[in-house]
């Protein structure tokens, strides 16, 4: 019978919590990273996260496969992406206030749509027991991870290579750094940008569905809980690098299980505070990381974001 | 974006009448087409959801202003979002994307209740002015720490504004329902009565408390402000262009964090009044989303103070009515969000229908 | 203002309906009532959460079959001015007679102030303190004694449990919670005194990733027996069942989501206050003030067992639910101590369920740790 790890099962928790709780923070924060580069900034990840996620439930719950609901979420999220890039598109229209327009929009859809699938069961995503040979059960179970986990990992790789080595990659870079030069090597950074924001949208909506499909694995209300916006701090310190997107989101969901990790060993005072650490830690990394004078090392220059 | 125009702030001088009649319509017609193209936009959505559009459009004017109660109900609902609203459009003059109006509301509240407890035996006049004191100086405290990471260290200030709005509800809860949690609140963790002789009372003849008024009075305020003095002349110059106002002196970091600490007084305040004139305590009641629909109703009245009065009176109308939609024609409370959704990214577009953008860049 | 002209289609076929059948009835008694009886219910949360509020939407939907009532609905009703709102709009608008406020916050002051404008209407609170003299005669509270159905939870815990360790999950540490944690423990310790529940707190009433993480972290430190108090339950027993440990259900019956590790739950039995109050109306008598009820006035009912109950199990808690259906059973009875060491109830002395001070309860007993 399971041993009980006493204080080791912080660590253990906070790795296994790593791992489950990053991977929607790995999709979005890649998703942003995309349209970050191409030069425009998306704060409405937020609702394309929560349709993603209230999209695949009910296409899993209404088909009976967890991975046709991960296609569909991905259609929304590229949906509500390409509305936000035609948007903003437009001149005279602010980017971030579209962003806020569409987090509450896509929210509301999400709510609106989702009152049927609350009380449903959806059939959920498989998991890969990578630690299969390990005899301790809790060490088990937190490396018991989803297969969208490991495409996240991949999908890092497959950015960093496709932005610095390849033709389209320099293009969107170029569309980040200065429109002037896109456009005379005879492309239109609009298309670009709007190519990665409908790209990011679907890379969000992917990040949803992991968090209906597979962990919490349900869908409510409540769901998520600022994660999407989080995700695009998160960005901004792994400075647009996709591989550092990757460490940075295992660090905040490190974070996030924190609080219910240390109330299990017994420290029980001040759990909201403990629960406000992704927010404090990501404040924190934002003000050591940013300067006024001295612009971000690796920010794109067309992004209004670094001022 | 890169490019840098000249100065965008029209000079002021004394026009005609007809002229600034013009002008006013010039500026409303792009909001009136949003609404208008809003309103044919929901009516697909509700036809596509099985509901009669005109019923629902009938419901809202029942449940919004057909009636004494309807009405009242609406000015309720928009009191606290007139001075919210605030929190997001002042800051928004100087080109700051605030969105920090949910916690300087419930830090605002906390710190009038906490005050509150104290002052039980002081009389009513200081009592309050001491309450909304403590209240304007914790939320102005909050959105200026905002205002002044953007200055000092360049870190964004919507990001930063959201982030110190979880953490001010992480403390808001930790300290209502532990070191300032009154035992008598049971089921309901709040802080202790202010006491009933300390509650902000309703307009004479109305339900509808005070806290309308001083809405209206300060949104009225700051419209002056804005318009009218050299301080709002100099805000919106820097709002207009960074670079012109750098080069011609103004004191950037001053104008920042003196915004921003207005901005956040006006939230606090509204967090002061819903203690005192709705709840008599803090708790959790305070924490119900008035600081995202503030939000909305900014962007709404393109960040125009005055503006901000008959947007917030359009939302609490449409919250108001939200009940009546549920009760009488089975939707979803979401299809207020969905609406709100709507109006919010189509009056986005329709910006791109005016002379000058809401930013001004 | 009654604006019975702008009811929605929907609504006016069966107002039509009931509205026929209540004038076609006879009636023996004082007044022939040609218009329904018009019930509002306001719940805080949406009414389909598979816990708190949905449990009093099934209330609500037995009560829709009743002839001659009409009923209200409105959900996600935050507990600001906007709830005076709705009962004030029930009330003038659709003629509601009865008003079910159902989340904890409504009472004080939003539906005393409403109370207070409407004299001839009743108004009925889940949960509140109604006190005689305090509060105005056209109020009310109610509430089940579902900790009776936590304590039952427990014992079967206590023997299915093999390490000995129990978790619950709590949304906030109030009275109504800390009084389910306590039963539950002391059910289980009266099988086995060593038993132990561990408590994690995850801060507000629906949080899914805190409470899978919450149920997760519980896991870890050996606990193979999970219930909770939070608004849905779902998220927790969906966890539990797929990391292989039982759970005890909460609210509403959640056996179809833990086919193999349900034992039994705790769920509420609304249909029976609401049909009472009903009656009660109907009957022209204004519905008792102060009305408290567990399993054997029916408020509270327990799930079927699972089928991981042991057979010793069965019968024990059967017995239990026998003396507590006769009336016989005290759940908080001397000597106790809290988990701190102090002497909460003296030796000899015993509290009833309707005793309120156990509605004020600030601690927990020995063996929970938190």
């Amino acid at each position: 019978m399971s041993g009980d790890l006493g204080l080791w099962a912080v660590p253990v928790a906070m790795l296994g919590g790593a791992i489950r709780v990053s991977t929607p923070y790995i999709f979005v924060s890649l998703g942003e990273c995309l349209t970050e580069r191409s030069g425009r900034i998306n704060l409405g990840l937020e609702g394309t996260l929560v349709l993603g996620a209230m999209s695949a439930y009910g296409i899993a719950y209404l088909s009976g496969s967890p991975w046709l609901g991960v296609l569909v979420a991905m259609l929304a999220g590229a949906l509500l992406g390409g509305l936000h890039a035609l948007l903003c598109g437009l001149p005279k229209v602010n980017d971030i206030a579209v962003g806020i327009s569409l987090m509450l929009f896509g929210t509301g859809m999400a709510f609106f749509l989702g009152k049927p699938f609350v009380q449903p069961k959806a059939p959920n995503l498989p998991s890969i027991p990578l630690g299969w040979w390990i005899e301790q059960p809790e060490l088990r179970a937190a490396l018991e991870i989803n297969p969208l986990f490991v495409v996240g990992i991949l999908l890092a790789l497959a950015l960093t290579w496709f932005l610095r080595r390849t033709r389209w990659g320099l293009i969107l870079r170029a569309a980040g750094d200065s429109s002037e030069a896109v456009r005379a090597m005879g492309y239109s950074a609009e298309t670009m940008r709007f190519t990665a924001t409908t790209a990011g949208g679907a890379l969000a909506g992917i990040g949803g569905a992991f968090l209906s499909l597979y962990y919490p694995g349900s869908w409510n209300e409540g769901l998520s809980s600022g994660q999407g916006l989080m995700a695009i701090a998160l960005v901004i310190f792994a400075r647009w690098q996709p591989i550092r997107c990757i460490w940075a989101s295992l660090l905040f969901g490190a974070a996030g299980a924190l609080g219910p990790a240390l109330q299990s060993v017994g420290v029980t005072w001040g759990y909201y505070l403990f629960g406000a650490a992704p927010y404090v830690l990501t404040l924190g990394i934002m003000i050591a990381t940013c300067s006024p004078t001295r612009s971000l090392r690796g920010a794109p220059a067309e992004l209004g974001v670094t001022r | 974006m890169s490019v840098t125009t000249a100065a965008g702030v029209n000079a002021e001088r004394p026009a005609a009448l007809s002229e600034k009649l013009r002008a006013a319509a010039q500026a409303a017609a792009p909001t009136l087409f949003a609404v208008l193209v809003t309103a044919v936009i929901f009516a697909v959505f509700l036809f596509a959801a099985g509901a009669d559009p005109f019923e629902v459009y009938e419901l809202i004017w029942t449940g919004a202003f057909a009636s004494w109660f309807s009405l009242q109900n609406t000015l309720l609902r928009a009191a606290p979002l007139l001075l919210v609203a605030l929190c997001t459009a002042l800051p928004a003059r100087l080109g700051l994307v605030i969105i920090g109006g949910e916690g300087a509301i419930v830090f605002g509240g906390l710190a009038a209740a906490a005050i509150g407890v104290v002052l039980i035996d002081t009389p009513y006049v200081p009592a309050l002015l001491l309450m909304a004191a403590a209240a304007m100086v914790s939320g102005a405290a909050l959105i200026a720490l905002a205002g002044w990471l953007r200055h000092a260290r360049g870190v964004n200030e919507t990001i930063s504004s959201l982030l110190l709005t979880y953490i001010a509800i992480a403390v808001f809860n930790h300290l209502v329902e532990g070191p300032l949690r009154d035992p008598a609140s049971l089921n309901k963790p709040s802080t202790a009565s202010i006491s009933d002789h300390h509650m902000i009372g309703t307009i004479p003849g109305t339900d509808v408390h005070w806290g309308l008024a001083i809405g209206v009075v300060v949104c009225l305020a700051m419209a002056v402000l804005m318009r009218k003095t050299t301080f709002g002349f100099a805000a919106r110059m820097v709002g207009g262009n960074m670079r012109a106002a750098r080069m011609a002196g103004l004191p950037i970091g001053k104008l920042v964090i003196t915004t921003c600490a207005m901005a956040g007084a006006a939230g606090g305040l509204a967090g002061m009044i819903e203690v005192a004139a709705i709840h008599g305590k803090a708790n959790a009641s305070l924490n119900t989303g008035y600081g995202y629909t503030g939000i909305l109703v900014a962007f709404l009245a393109r960040h125009e103070p005055a503006a901000v009065i008959p947007v917030a009176i359009l939302f609490g109308g449409i919250n108001a009515a939200g009940g009546l939609l549920q009760r009488r024609m089975d939707l979803p409370d979401a299809t207020v969000l969905v609406l709100q959704g709507i109006l919010f990214v189509v009056l986005l577009a329709s910006e791109t229908l005016r002379g000058r953008s809401l930013f001004g860049r | 203002m009654n604006d019975f002209t702008a009811i929605g289609r929907r609504r006016l076929l069966g107002t039509t309906a009931a509205g026929l059948a209540a004038a076609t009835l006879p009636l023996g008694g004082a007044l022939a009532q040609a218009k329904p009886l018009v019930v509002g219910f306001i719940y805080v949360g949406p009414r389909d959460d598979y816990g708190y509020n949905q449990a009093h939407a099934e209330g609500a939907a037995a009560l829709k079959k009743m002839a001659g009532v009409k009923v209200l609905e409105e959900e996600k009703v935050p507990e600001t001015v906007a709830v005076e709102k709705s009962m004030e709009s029930m009330i003038n608008l659709d003629g509601a007679s009865l008003v079910f406020p159902t989340s904890f916050g409504y009472f004080d002051p939003h539906m005393l102030k409403m109370a207070a404008k409407f004299p001839k209407v009743q108004f009925r609170h889940c949960g509140g303190m109604w006190t005689q003299g305090k509060h105005p005669a056209n109020t009310g509270s109610y509430f089940g004694y579902i900790d009776e159905g936590q304590y039952l939870n427990g014992v079967v815990a206590g023997h299915a449990s093999k390490s000995g360790k129990l978790g619950f999950i709590a949304a906030k540490p109030i009275p109504q919670v800390l009084r389910n944690i306590n039963a539950f423990t002391l059910g289980a310790r009266s099988v086995n005194p060593a038993i132990t529940t561990q408590v994690i707190i995850t801060g507000d009433w629906a949080l899914p990733v805190k409470e899978a993480e919450a149920t997760n972290s519980l896991i870890a430190q050996g606990v193979d027996v999970v219930t909770c108090h939070v608004d849905s339950p779902k998220v927790v027993v969906e966890t539990a069942e797929r990391r292989g440990i039982m759970t005890c259900g909460y609210h509403a019956n959640q056996a179809k989501l833990a086919p193999k590790g349900y034992l039994t739950g705790a769920e509420w039995n609304w249909h029976k206050v609401y049909g009472d109050f009903i009656a009660d109306m109907k009957a022209n008598k204004a519905p008792g003030n102060f009305v408290r009820g567990g399993l054997k006035e029916g408020f509270v009912k327990t799930s079927p067992y699972g089928a991981a109950v042991p057979e010793k199990a069965r019968t024990m808690a059967d017995g239990i639910k026998a003396q507590m259906l006769g009336g016989a059973f005290t759940i908080f009875k001397g000597a106790m101590k809290d988990n701190k060491g102090n002497t909460v109830i003296a030796a000899g002395k015993s509290h009833a369920q309707t005793d309120p001070w156990l509605e004020s309860m600030n601690w927990l007993v020995e063996g929970v740790i938190a």
